[in-house]
C-alpha cells in the first residue's frame, strides 16, 4: 500500500438531513502517494474544498471512507489528533491566531499537542519562520503582516507539526496578485523537498510546474485526472475543455 | 477597517469629539462634583451626614466586588455551557439565564434571602445528617447566613445570567476560521477554547464586562432592602431619623456618582486602548 492518502467513494450532501440539499461530493475516490503533489481544479461549488476538508475531518462524510497513512479518518473513534498531526492544513483566509504573535502562532500547537518545551518549540518555530522568509517578523501580530506574509506564516505553522502531508485550501485566492508568487515559491520549495501535497488552487501555472497530477472536479465528481500535460494540453472530457477554455 | 476608522475619526473631529476636543459633559460633571464636595465640607451639617454615610462605603464596595467576582466565575461557566455543542447543556443554561433575566433584581434578592437561604440550610442539614447526628458538627441554621451574604448570593445569581450572555456573545464573535485552524493543528476542544477562543472572546467583551461592574455597584443599593448597612441603607436610616432628606440623598448620590463615573471613565479608556491595539 503505497498511497498515503486514500479516499474511497466519498459522498456528502449539504443542507437539511434527509432532504435533497446540494451535492458536495458524489462517490469521489482518490489516491495520493507519498511525496506526490496533486492540484485539484474545478469551478466553485465543485466539491474541491469539501474533499480537502474531509481528509482531516473538518467536514464529516455522509458515506465513503478515507485513510491518512494507516489511520482511518472516517472511523467512528478515529484518532483525530494523530491524523491532524500527519496531515496539516493551510487555509484560504490564513486563519492565523489573531491574539498571538507570529512566533507564538507557530509554536502553540507543538507545545500543546506534541508537548514540546517552550525553548525547544521556540527554536523550531524560528527555524521554520526563517525558512519561509519571516525571520524579521517573529514578534509581529498577524494584522501587521501583508496577506502573503500571513500565508507564509500559516504554512510555517502547519509545518511545525512535522506533517507528512499538507492540504492547501485555495492558499492564494485571498491574496493580491503581487503576493501570490512568494507563497507559491514556498509551496514549490516544499514540493521539491518531497512533501506530499494536495492543493486546491486556480493557479494553473503552479499546477503545470509543480504538480505530478492534476485532478479536475465538477458537480462533486472527479471528471478527469492525469499529468498536467495530459489534462491541460489534451483533456479527454468535454467539461474539462470547457472549464480550461474559461480559465486559461 | 482602517478606511471606516478614518471616516469615523473625521466625523468625530468635525463634531468636536476627537481625541483633542474637550468633553464638556465631563467638565460639567467634575465641576458639579467639586462644587458639591466644597459645599459638603463647608457645612457642619453636611459633614455629619458625610461621615454617617461614608461608613457604608466599605459594605457597598465589598458587596459589589465579591458579587462581581463570583458572577464572573459563574457567568463564564454558564456562558460556556450556553455555547456548548451538547444540546442538553445549552438548554439547561438557557433555562437558567431566561428564568433569572425575567425576574426583577429586587425579587431575586427577596427570594434568595427569605426562601433560598432557609432552603439551603435545610438542604445542608439533610446532606450532613450523619455528621450532625454523631455530634461532630451542629445543625446549620438559616440565621447563620447573614443578610449581607444572602444579598451577595442573590446579586451573584442574578448578574451571572447577564454575564453569561456577554461571554456567549464574545465566544460567538470569534471567527470560525480560528477554531478550524486550531482543530486542524490537532488541539483538543478544551485547548482550543482556553488558548484560542477565550483569549479573543475576552478581549472583545472586556468593556461590556467592565460595564457590568458599574451596574453591580448601582444595584448593590438594593441590598438596603434587606437592611444591609450599605450607603443607601445608612442614608435611609439617617434621613428618616433627622428628616434631612435633601442633604442626605445629595450625599448618597454623590458617593455613587464618584464610584460609577470614575469607573465608566476607566471603561472608556480601556475601550480606546483595545481599539488601538486591534488597529495596531
Amino acid at each position: 500500500m503505497s498511497a498515503f492518502i486514500r479516499v474511497v467513494e466519498a459522498s456528502k450532501r449539504f443542507g437539511p438531513r434527509g432532504g435533497p440539499g446540494a451535492v458536495a461530493l458524489d462517490r469521489v475516490s482518490l489516491e495520493l502517494g507519498s511525496g506526490e503533489v496533486a492540484v485539484v481544479i474545478g469551478p466553485s461549488g465543485s466539491g474541491k474544498s469539501t474533499l480537502l476538508r474531509a481528509i482531516n475531518r473538518l467536514e464529516e462524510l455522509d458515506s465513503g471512507r478515507i485513510w491518512v497513512g494507516d489511520d482511518e479518518v472516517t472511523a467512528r473513534r478515529a484518532d483525530l489528533r494523530r491524523i491532524r498531526e500527519e496531515a496539516g492544513m493551510v487555509f484560504q483566509a490564513f486563519n492565523l491566531f489573531a491574539h498571538l504573535t507570529v512566533l507564538e502562532n507557530v509554536s502553540l500547537a507543538p507545545r500543546l499537542v506534541r508537548g514540546l518545551g517552550r525553548a525547544e518549540a521556540r527554536e523550531a518555530a524560528e527555524a521554520l519562520l526563517k525558512r519561509v522568509g519571516l525571520a524579521d517578523k517573529l514578534g509581529s501580530y498577524p494584522r501587521q503582516l501583508s496577506g502573503g506574509q500571513q500565508q507564509r506564516a500559516a504554512i510555517a505553522r502547519a509545518l511545525a507539526m512535522s506533517p507528512k502531508a499538507l492540504l492547501f485550501d485555495e492558499p492564494t485566492s485571498a491574496l493580491d496578485p503581487e503576493m501570490i508568487k512568494e507563497v507559491l515559491d514556498v509551496m514549490a520549495g516544499l514540493a521539491a523537498e518531497g512533501m506530499t501535497m494536495l492543493v486546491v488552487s486556480h493557479e494553473m501555472g503552479f499546477a503545470r510546474a509543480v504538480a505530478d497530477r492534476v485532478v479536475f472536479m465538477d458537480g462533486g465528481r472527479i471528471v478527469e485526472e492525469g499529468s498536467p500535460e495530459q489534462v491541460f494540453d489534451g483533456p479527454r472530457e468535454e467539461r474539462t475543455r470547457e472549464f480550461l477554455a474559461h480559465v486559461l | 477597517m482602517s478606511d471606516s476608522g478614518e471616516r469615523g475619526a473625521a466625523g468625530r473631529a468635525r463634531r468636536g469629539e476627537g481625541a483633542g476636543a474637550v468633553p464638556w459633559w465631563l467638565v460639567a460633571l467634575l465641576l458639579l462634583g467639586l462644587w458639591a464636595l466644597a459645599a459638603f465640607l463647608a457645612s457642619p451639617g453636611y459633614r455629619v451626614i458625610l461621615r454617617a454615610v461614608a461608613s457604608g462605603l466599605g459594605v457597598t464596595l465589598r458587596v459589589s466586588l465579591v458579587a462581581y467576582a463570583a458572577s464572573l466565575a459563574l457567568g463564564l461557566g454558564l456562558g460556556l455551557l450556553r455555547s456548548s455543542r451538547l444540546r442538553a447543556c445549552r438548554e439547561a443554561a438557557t433555562f437558567y439565564i431566561e428564568l433569572v433575566r425575567g425576574l426583577p433584581m429586587l425579587v431575586i434578592l427577596y427570594y434568595i434571602a427569605f426562601v433560598g437561604a432557609p432552603a439551603l440550610a435545610a438542604a445542608l442539614n439533610a446532606l450532613l445528617k450523619p455528621l450532625i447526628a454523631s455530634g461532630a458538627i451542629g445543625a446549620v441554621e438559616a440565621r447563620s447566613f447573614d443578610f449581607a451574604t444572602r444579598a451577595v448570593l442573590a446579586l451573584t445569581l442574578g448578574y451571572a445570567a447577564f454575564i453569561a450572555e456577554i461571554f456567549r456573545a464574545g465566544i460567538e464573535s470569534v471567527d470560525r476560521g480560528q477554531i478550524e485552524a486550531a482543530r486542524a493543528l490537532g488541539l483538543s476542544e478544551g485547548q482550543l477554547m482556553r488558548r484560542v477562543v477565550l483569549p479573543q472572546a475576552l478581549r472583545n467583551v472586556l468593556p461590556a464586562l467592565a460595564n457590568e461592574f458599574v451596574a453591580i455597584v448601582k444595584d448593590s443599593s438594593l441590598v438596603s432592602a434587606l437592611g444591609v448597612q450599605d450607603i443607601t441603607q445608612l442614608g435611609k436610616v439617617y434621613s428618616a431619623s433627622t428628616f434631612r432628606f435633601f442633604e442626605t440623598y445629595n450625599v448618597v448620590a454623590f458617593f455613587y456618582l464618584c464610584l460609577t463615573v470614575s469607573l465608566s471613565l476607566l471603561v472608556r479608556a480601556l475601550e480606546r486602548r483595545l481599539k488601538r491595539g486591534l488597529a495596531r
